[in-house]
């Protein structure tokens, strides 16, 4: 197996100085938040008291970082140890993913102060949702720390305690796969008490779940792509297209499961009309599954889905797959109490936008430090 | 002495003045001061007060053509005429009965009977189409009208004769108006209103148990100044006194709105001077000007809300005489669209050009990165298309099983 | 593992999810009303708008004023709807010309919003920190700030729009009815009646147990229109009856079954979705949302054999990865 090493190369750029203002401007952001409130830098209100802070930052970012969910289940259930280069990418990816998750979740937090209760036993709510997606995540995140924590043991020298931990990985790597199963599942969950508040063909009820972990895999083998492709490009790797290409035989088959699943569900209880009635939800509905079905295309034949930019194009439509569908779910098919209306403000835009820039930034200067990347550089 | 400088002090103007004090027994500020009164009381503005002084005054001088005033009087208890004598400004009565010739009164009139009714019948006859016509008390229907007769002759006759060559008809407190006390259930002579049994004609209502004497002197005075009747409402009532609800000018009013209620009579409530709508007050649903003229000239609180009782509808059909005292109003100002929010009052802000802009540009980066990187990645495929074919002749599987062991 | 197995696993897991789904639907039956439950019910065609119960509770709860946001009411206190500064507001439907009280078509009618103290509440079951608790004796659902986190997921989750978070201050809180018996409020505790209540001037708004509302609320239904009824005020024995008209009721009470039941009914004259009430079926989302909860986590059995089916795998997987590449590397010395 290939061995990891550090990218090098300068760690100021263009790009990155560009990601740095952005983030900056997150910071700036950040402190607007907590000196004011969130009414001075959002447009959050009392009939849409969750925005794209939590919609987006939580909900949608936590999908966009199953990298690692996936390909552990790849690796280490499905056992195939050709995919086992992506591991330390796809883990730091998804520690950096669900690390801004967890932040976006407490910078959205009215009264942050008070978060130390959601860990006190006797103040836990063991009927909320929201509990265990707290505690799954907030263990996952120290787990992703335990599951990145070889690149850097390895770039520290620490080989005794890195073999140490390699004897107990398993463990940590079931975790990691359990939990995700748990709190990705739980963000439908989330939305099934809101009954009738969400419309019918994004409110699928016990459905919910299922759908919401499949959207989470379709997400997961998606970014892999992406993160591949991407990591080839701007750190001029040689070409993973034919290990990543692999991805397409998943993605196919949970694509038809989605699509079976959703519409069996949608025609059974009798709902599919709803994607006929002109207006803005049937437009919703469509963009979101043609996203999800056209990517089909490309996998479902061989020879196309050797392409690679054919296959990039196919993993950004997932990611907007499931990304329109989480957002579809959460804000567009909440129908909010009479008279309300919401669209993020340019401020708390700027927070998001500047935390996944952070994110990216914080990635790219890892790689370029840290053993992460394996591919060999391109000749 | 001077006074209102809006007054023409033309020469003959002031002698007519004089004129009135000396046969009016008012002294010139009292007279100008109650011109100014009656144009506030109907509404008018200020500059009108002049227009009426000489209204008043030129009717003094033509006393000779004085309008003659029918005065009927049916089911009724006299109390409209008591409070009509009980007006305190000086000597209104005087007033009146100097501008208008009060030609047949039952109660005032200092002849009686064959005596009264002959002067009655020459006065319409001479005044025929000229003269005022007023009515206090009810009229009664059963039975042909037997429960009220004058001089042998059913009260409803009486109406129907001097109705019929009136310049005006005043009906004078609620039993005229609307028919009153003797129209409150179960009405055994089938009492109504003057407007009632005069179809077709025009009847100006005054209504209250008693009515304020100000509200009637006002709609004879606008008849004698202008020529021309009130602004009434479609119960035929004077706008400017009936136009508004006493909810609407109560002073008690700001207790209702802060939820301030007397609940029982004496009650703490009660004695710091709280809302009375609890206790019946029918305030919400009466038209009447009772908290803005008040009654007897004795000043602030001479009303019944003002001394602790609830008001209970006297010059409204279907709530003085009808809903018992303590029964709670239908409260009729607050309807929509009196100021409340709707089931979906809009709340939030919508999208601003940055944001949308900011969005598109996060949009627009995502895309254009990925169509950058699609259109590198299939330019570098073309240039080593021939190693690709080499890798991808098999599945991707056995694809990198070989590259492992290469 | 073959890519068979591969896909079984798949579909296994996804399988394991979707029976949980299935088997929900008994999982948790709707909560039951508490034993000495309260309740409050209100007669949309008693109000007469005078907003006494709106000034009355901002004076209880130490509330400061808000303004309707256009230009109708500027200065006045006039809450647009329920917030973090308002727990109490009079609606208004109207239609039309707004001609006739009580009336569909071209009329209006009253609503009063505060929570309505569901049975089976939504917020209580979704907070994470049980800062939302349903008093297990009375039933008032009420809030605890010093628990709060601030997530909103109550406000997100509640059908009547109810609870709500002060997003104008740096460090809000979430705020709503909670019948005057709050800390430092306690009014029921102390004999006396929520606010509302008390400054109701027409018997619109009633106190009392949920039993008795229900029944006051049937016999009115059970009325003659145009009949005559002594209209009970504050509560059902306080002997301040006023007699007025019986008004058309619409035929149902709000609240007897909606989502489960509330501690708040609603009478009116109109259909209850003019007034922004919500239709809601009877069984409520808390339940259907914890069932599901329930049936996936029973026990936490599946998470825990989830575990140990992927800690097997993992372990198996290692090991034989380790041998293959030990035997590679030997096979790599033999040819080298």
């Amino acid at each position: 197996m290939e061995r990891a090493h550090p990218i090098g190369g300068r760690l100021v750029t263009p790009f990155t100085t560009l990601l740095a203002l952005l983030s900056l401007i997150a910071l700036w952001v950040l402190a607007q938040r907590f000196v004011h409130g969130l009414g001075a830098v959002t447009h959050l209100n009392n009939g849409y008291p969750w925005g794209i802070w939590v919609v987006f930052d939580v909900v949608v970012v936590t999908g966009l970082a199953c990298g690692g969910y996936v390909v552990a289940f790849s690796v280490y259930v499905a056992n195939r140890f050709q995919y086992h280069p992506l591991v330390r990418p796809a883990m730091l990816a998804s520690l950096l993913g669900y690390g801004l998750g967890g932040l976006g979740a407490v910078v959205d937090m009215g009264r942050y102060l008070n978060v130390y209760n959601i860990f006190l036993p006797w103040q836990m709510n063991f009927t909320s949702v929201m509990l265990e997606v707290a505690l799954c995540v907030a263990i996952y995140i120290l787990v992703l720390m335990v599951e990145a924590s070889p690149a850097f043991l390895e770039r520290f020298k620490l080989h005794r305690h890195k073999r140490k931990l390699e004897r107990v990985m398993f463990l940590f790597i079931a975790l990691g796969l359990v939990l995700p199963t748990m709190h990705q599942s739980s963000l439908g969950t989330l939305l099934v008490v809101l009954g009738n508040q969400i419309a019918p063909l994004w409110q699928s009820y016990e459905l919910m779940p299922l759908l919401a972990l499949l959207s989470a895999a379709i997400m997961g083998f998606s970014i892999l792509l992406f993160e591949g492709f991407f990591s080839q490009l701007g750190f001029r790797r040689a070409s993973e297209a034919p290990l990543l290409a692999a991805f397409a035989r998943p993605l196919t088959w949970l694509l038809v499961v989605w699509l079976v699943v959703r519409f069996a569900e949608l025609t059974l209880h009798g709902k599919l009309g709803d994607a006929f009635t002109p207006g803005g939800l049937a437009v919703a509905f469509w963009l979101e599954t043609l996203l999800f079905a056209l990517p089909l295309w490309v996998l479902v034949s061989p020879q196309r889905r050797r392409q690679a930019h054919l296959l990039l194009i196919a993993a950004v439509a997932m990611l907007l797959a499931g990304t329109v569908y989480r957002v579809n779910a959460f804000l567009i098919a909440y129908l909010p109490p009479a008279g309300y209306q919401y669209f993020p403000s340019a401020t708390e835009l700027l927070l998001t936008i500047g935390l996944v820039a952070l994110k990216i930034l914080v990635f790219i200067l890892i790689v370029k430090r840290f053993p992460i990347i394996s591919a060999p550089a391109r000749t | 002495m001077p006074y209102s400088t809006d007054c023409d002090e033309s020469e003959g103007f002031e002698q007519s003045y004089r004129n009135i004090e000396t046969r009016l027994q008012v002294s010139r500020r009292d007279f100008v001061k109650f011109c100014a009164g009656v144009a506030a009381t109907l509404g008018l503005p200020a500059s009108m007060a002049p227009r009426i002084a000489e209204a008043v005054e030129q009717r003094v001088e033509q006393a000779a053509k004085r309008p003659a005033v029918i005065w009927l009087s049916g089911q009724e208890c006299t109390g409209c005429t008591e409070s009509l004598l009980r007006s305190n400004h000086p000597t209104v009565e005087r007033l009146i009965m100097d501008m208008i010739s009060l030609d047949y009164h039952y109660v005032l009139a200092a002849a009686a009977g064959h005596q009264v009714n002959a002067a009655k019948k020459a006065s319409m006859k001479e005044n025929k189409g000229n003269y005022l016509l007023v009515v206090d008390g009810a009229v009664p229907t059963k039975d042909g009208g037997i429960y009220c007769k004058i001089a042998g002759k059913p009260f409803i006759e009486h109406v129907e004769e001097a109705a019929e060559n009136a310049a005006a008809i005043i009906s004078i407190g609620s039993c005229a108006a609307w028919g009153g006390i003797p129209s409150s259930g179960p009405n055994p002579t089938g009492a109504v209103g003057v407007g009632e049994v005069l179809p077709g004609k025009t009847v100006i209502n005054v209504p209250g148990c008693p009515p304020n004497p100000y509200n009637f002197l006002s709609t004879v005075i606008h008849f004698l100044t202008l020529g021309t009747l009130p602004e009434l409402d479609q119960y035929g009532r004077p706008t400017f006194a009936y136009g508004r609800l006493i909810h609407e000018h109560c002073e008690r009013r700001a207790h209702f709105d802060a939820g301030r209620f007397a609940a029982r009579f004496g009650d703490e409530g009660h004695r710091q001077g709280w809302c009375l709508y609890k206790l019946g007050c029918k305030g919400p649903e009466t038209y009447a000007n009772c908290p803005v003229i008040l009654f007897g000239d004795v000043g602030s609180g001479s009303w019944p809300v003002g001394t602790g009782h609830p008001c209970f509808g006297c010059s409204e059909q279907g709530v003085g005489f009808t809903k018992a005292t303590h029964e709670l109003a239908t409260v009729k100002t607050h309807t929509p669209p009196n100021a409340f929010p709707g089931t979906a009052e809009p709340r939030g802000q919508g999208s601003s050009v940055t944001a949308a802009a900011l969005l598109a540009a996060a949009g627009g980066a995502l895309l254009g990165a990925t169509a950058a990187g699609a259109l590198r990645l299939k330019r570098d495929e073309s240039t080593a298309s021939a190693q690709v074919d080499a890798h991808d002749r098999d599945e991707a599987s056995r694809d990198h099983a070989s590259r492992d062991q290469a | 593992m073959n890519r068979r197995d591969f896909l079984k696993g798949m579909a296994g897991g996804a399988g394991a999810v979707a029976a949980g789904g299935a088997t929900t639907a008994d999982a948790r039956p709707n909560r039951e009303p508490a034993p000495e439950a309260v309740a409050m019910l209100f007669d949309s065609t008693l109000c007469v708008g005078c907003k006494a119960c709106v000034t009355n509770c901002k004076t209880v709860n130490g509330m400061p004023p808000e303004a309707l946001a256009d230009e109708r009411l500027p200065l006045w206190d006039s809450a647009p709807g329920l917030s973090a500064k308002t727990l109490n507001v009079i609606q208004a439907y109207t239609d039309g010309s707004a001609e006739v009280k009580d009336r569909e078509q071209d009329g209006f009618a009253f609503v009063k919003r505060n929570c309505m103290h569901c049975v089976d509440p939504g917020c209580v079951s979704v907070c994470p920190v049980s800062a939302m608790t349903k008093d297990g004796n009375n039933g008032i659902v009420y809030h605890d700030p010093d628990a709060c986190i601030g997530c909103r997921y109550c406000v997100f989750a509640c059908p009547y729009d109810v609870p709500k978070f002060d997003f104008e201050s740096s460090y809000g809180t979430i705020n709503k009815c909670q019948f005057c018996n709050q800390r430092g409020v306690e009014r029921l505790d102390h004999g006396l009646l929520p606010g509302c209540v008390e400054a109701c001037p027409t018997g619109a708004t009633l106190f009392g147990t949920r039993e008795e509302m229900l029944e006051e609320a049937r016999r009115r239904l059970s009325l003659t229109p145009g009949s005559e009824y002594a209209y009970p005020r504050e509560t059902l024995d306080a002997g301040l009856e006023v007699t007025s008209t019986v008004p058309a009721y619409y035929p149902t009470i709000y609240g007897e079954k909606e989502g489960g039941g509330t501690q708040v009914l609603h009478l009116s004259g109109v259909a209850f979705d003019k007034l922004g009430l919500p239709i809601l079926p009877e069984r409520s989302y808390a339940s259907r949302s914890e069932g599901l909860l329930g049936t996936i986590y029973k026990g936490m059995f599946a998470p825990v054999a989830l575990f140990a089916g992927m800690a097997w795998f993992a372990r198996r997987n290692l090991q034989r990865q380790a041998e293959t590449e030990t035997q590679r590397a030997d096979a790599h010395d033999d040819r080298g």
